[in-house]
């Protein structure tokens, strides 16, 4: 690309990163250095690597790594099998429709659903497996996340997958290749962009939730969102949830390092 | 790229169509006029009926905003960039904001239906003479607890959820001050104790208490109680209220050994522009037939004596809701405690939080 | 024939969950009772409320024109943001892409706290305008990551064809590179507009001047308890939208059906 038009098309974006991207950061790094008596300090630092944070960060990550890893699995299939369906582009659309319902909302359904008395319970009474707790437990946390950021998932991979070449998957079919070896060899490599995409907006937000902690895992389950969350609402103790944010923005940098996109013919 | 160039046209015209459509509202509902007063609130906190009347009695638009934490209302605040007329902290925030020099000192002249509030509600620590500050709703912290699942146990002590009986049963309220609290009361501390053993001593003691707690929750306790997902919850007696309404098997209490007083305050905050009309607001509300209205809407205790007249009687008579004198001796306004040692409470209380499990 | 159908049900029990909760909320909606437990009894009267309550009506359209816009206007500026990231040397691209992605970690909260003190700290007003632009900013990302790996599975090849063949910058970009990215537009455009309607927290800090939205409102009636008067509104949105989407399907099937050149 010529460089001119490239300049041009930077413009917007690259002001975009100073203004509500570089600026914020600067801030938040400003603010990690001050305690609560707005004294400078890098004690907040420190404290970050007491158990209680390792902790939570540790946890973070865990669940992160699980609503990740199950939204993949759900969402590939489910990517695969809709661009096999006729009408495909208004089942993905159907896909996403849902996540436009507000949040809360949907929290509160569910808080419904999963409730002692509420539909799972009675379906697992029915088929013979009686009711469980299914509130506030990792199970339903895993399972709400895994539900809100599936649309981010699904699309990126329904998009690669779309534009396979069928050509190319007869191709290999015809050189005897098995199921299996075709999706490992071809089908897999060529979605790979699809899967880091999709693994990027699922994992880096996942790190970070929030009121879904306390919804539906009735704080049972800690993240670093929710600490960031409590320390600039309850305690007010903006320094130290700075700090956090500042390890998170660093943890993101270390994730997208490792799933860095290629480009085709590069 | 042509649909690409469709759905680009019919996105903009759709939002042409509809940034009209506000517009023309917005003129008609008189938000865009000169003669408004912004009014800074929790959702569904007031009679919206009420406040139609209070537009057409003197002929000022309110525009009503919401918050849904004392905190993150305190940070627009103090921001600024936007004007807020009258706002509704809760006490403990009310100082804090007297602290920050972000309050309008109230002109007692201009209210006269403040002589309708109950002496026990004024001149309280928080704020000495009501120079900034009156209250709107005030309450207490409390146990809730379902008769029918627990199968007529009674509770009068904090004591009682330690309890091994109750294994899984309990639903805490997601606050520092008042778990803590709670800890503290059941000792025969105070609420607003900062001796760093007696705090220590509670901690220890709520640790015990772990095998017992369901879950550690906010304003969904509602939901969860009515639909009977536990048995007991620690509540504010507002959400108490809520609560009972739906789901006859629930009762209050406030334990013996004491519990925290609350309230929600009218305040006039430095943003304000119309400060005669938030004046004459606060006095409307303070109107004992208003008041009585208002307070049968959003179920919440009010501390304006003359507007229990008004109210029916079982409302009025009911001990749990409008306690004797006695026992409000005992209840305590909790006192701001200086960062420091708020800062404790809150860390006790997150590691309290994460070695649950 | 068993694998299709094996196919089917595994779709349809992924719909199935994705609607529940939806149905759930529709349910209720009809109960007199007056909360989310416990139905008892049929009744519209929810449904009345609305349509006497201008405010709520007022906060529904605010809220769909900010989700419009903003996804627009981060749909354009992140394209062209990705078109020009593609052709960067991995270093600078890998850089870029961190920055791109910090408001994706950051909680809602230090984004909106962090706008807040930027925005008064210029002194801009707060409302409309302030609202649409940090929408506009949290949703840049999203549609950056969501187009660039089309952008990167495009052969260079087609480009540099296209070039050979005499096509200027203008046409090599809207005659090749938008058609093969138009899945990755619409992805990002739609993506946008679930994180603009989904968004409280930077809404709730940067807006000001009566300018209210529905997450805000739904939010910040929690502490009383959510009106059933919110999951009727929700309802009526959704089967707007179900509509709408259903007649913007029928409508791009035709203009497809008429040989309009684009990759799908």
């Amino acid at each position: 690309m010529e460089n001119k038009t490239r300049t041009l098309y930077m413009i917007p974006y690259i002001g975009w990163i100073i203004l509500f991207v570089v600026a914020p950061i600067a801030l938040v790094v400003y603010y990690s250095f001050f305690d609560i008596h707005g004294n400078f300090t890098v004690g907040n630092y420190g404290k970050f690597f007491t158990p209680v944070y390792l902790k939570m960060a540790i946890s973070s990550f865990w669940y992160a790594f699980l609503i990740t890893i199950i939204s993949l699995a759900a969402a590939y299939p489910t990517a695969y099998l809709l661009t096999k369906t006729k009408h495909k582009q208004l089942w993905l659309l159907l896909i996403i429709v849902p996540s436009w319902v507000n949040l809360l909302l949907k929290a509160y359904a569910f808080i419904g659903i999963f409730g002692a008395h509420g539909a799972a319970n009675q379906f697992l009474d029915i088929i013979g497996i009686g009711t469980k707790q299914l509130l506030f437990t990792d199970f339903s946390f895993v399972f709400v996340s895994v539900y809100i950021f599936i649309p981010f998932m699904i699309l990126p991979i329904f998009n690669a997958l779309d534009n396979l070449n069928p050509s190319l998957l007869d191709a290999t079919k015809d050189l005897g290749a098995s199921k299996w070896t075709t999706f490992r060899r071809v089908i897999l490599p060529l979605t790979l962009n699809g899967v880091k995409s999709g693994i990027q907006v699922v994992f880096i937000p996942s790190l970070s939730l929030f009121m879904l902690t306390r919804l539906i895992a009735g704080n049972r389950v800690i993240t670093l969102g929710t600490a960031i969350e409590q320390h600039f609402l309850v305690t007010q103790d903006w320094g130290m949830g700075s700090t956090i944010a500042v390890f998170l923005i660093i943890a993101m940098f270390l994730i997208m390092a490792l799933t860095g996109f290629r480009r085709r013919g590069a | 790229m042509k649909k690409l160039m469709q759905a680009f046209i019919a996105v903009l015209l759709l939002s042409a169509v509809l940034l009209t459509a506000i517009n023309r509202l917005n003129a008609t509902e008189g938000y865009s006029g000169e003669n408004t007063l912004t009014v800074f609130n929790w959702g569904d906190y007031i009679d919206m009926e009420l406040v139609e009347q209070f537009e057409e009695e003197t002929g000022i638009t309110v525009i009503y905003e919401t918050f849904d934490s004392n905190e993150a209302m305190l940070t627009k605040i103090q921001q600024g960039g936007t004007t807020y007329d009258i706002a509704v902290p809760s006490e403990y925030m009310v100082q804090k904001m007297m602290e920050e020099d972000l309050l309008v000192e109230l002109d007692h002249s201009k209210i006269p239906n403040m002589k309708y509030l109950d002496e026990r509600f004024m001149d309280l620590s928080y704020d000495p003479g009501n120079k900034y500050s009156l209250p709107y709703f005030w309450g207490t912290v409390g146990i809730v607890y379902n008769t029918k699942l627990l199968e007529g146990k009674e509770f009068s002590s904090w004591n009682d959820l330690w309890d091994p009986a109750l294994e899984n049963d309990i639903l805490l309220v997601d606050g520092a001050r008042e778990v803590i609290g709670m800890g503290l009361n059941s000792l025969g501390y105070s609420l607003n104790d900062t001796n760093r053993d007696h705090l220590q001593e509670a901690y220890e003691k709520l640790t015990k208490l772990t095998p017992n707690i369901k879950a550690i929750v906010g304003d969904e306790n509602k939901l969860l109680m009515q639909n009977e997902e536990a048995a007991i919850a620690v509540v504010w007696s507002g959400d108490a209220a809520d609560m009972m309404w739906e789901n006859e098997n629930l009762d209050y209490v406030v334990p013996e050994e004491g519990s925290n007083l609350w309230f929600d305050t009218f305040v006039i905050p430095k943003t304000a522009k119309n400060i005669e009309g938030a004046h004459q607001f606060i006095n409307f509300f303070l109107d004992p037939e208003i008041n009585a209205l208002n307070t049968e809407y959003v179920s919440y205790s009010t501390p304006n004596k003359e507007a229990l007249k008004y109210m029916p009687e079982d409302m009025v008579e009911d001990e749990r809701f409008y306690p004797s004198p006695e026992l409000t001796e005992r209840l305590e306004v909790y006192e701001n405690l200086g960062r420091e040692h708020l800062a404790y409470y809150n860390d006790l209380f997150l590691e309290f939080k994460m070695y649950r499990k | 024939m068993g694998k299709k159908s094996a196919a089917n049900i595994f779709l349809i029990f992924m719909f199935f969950i994705l609607y529940a909760p939806i149905f759930y909320l529709i349910f209720y909606s009809f109960n007199s009772g007056g909360t989310m437990s416990g139905f008892d009894g049929f009744t519209w009267e929810w449904y009345e409320e609305i349509f006497q309550d201008t405010r709520l009506f007022i906060i529904v359209l605010n809220t769909v024109v900010i989700a419009l816009l903003s996804a627009l206007i981060s749909t354009i500026i992140g394209v062209f943001g990705a078109i020009a990231l593609r052709s960067l040397k991995q270093r600078q691209q890998q850089t870029l892409l961190a920055l791109n992605n910090v408001l994706i970690v950051s909680p809602d909260v230090i984004i909106g706290a962090s706008f807040l003190i930027l925005f008064t700290f210029i002194g801009f007003q707060l409302g409309f305008y302030s609202v649409l632009l940090s929408h506009i900013a949290f949703s840049i990302p999203i549609v950056v990551l969501m187009v660039l790996p089309k952008l990167m599975e495009m052969s260079p090849s087609l480009v540099d064809a296209a070039k050979d063949l005499g096509a200027n910058s203008w046409e090599v970009l809207t005659k090749v590179v938008l058609p093969y990215i138009t899945p990755g537009i619409f992805a990002g455009f739609f993506m946008a507009l679930t994180y603009s309607m989904d968004d409280f927290a930077v809404t709730f800090f940067v807006t000001g001047n009566g300018f209210t939205t529905l997450s805000v409102e739904i939010y910040s009636m929690a502490r009383q308890g959510i009106s059933l008067t919110i999951n009727a509104l929700s309802t009526i949105l959704f089967l707007v939208t179900i509509v709408l989407v259903l007649i913007y399907y029928y409508l791009s099937q035709r203009s497809g059906v008429k040989g309009v050149n684009f990759r799908k």
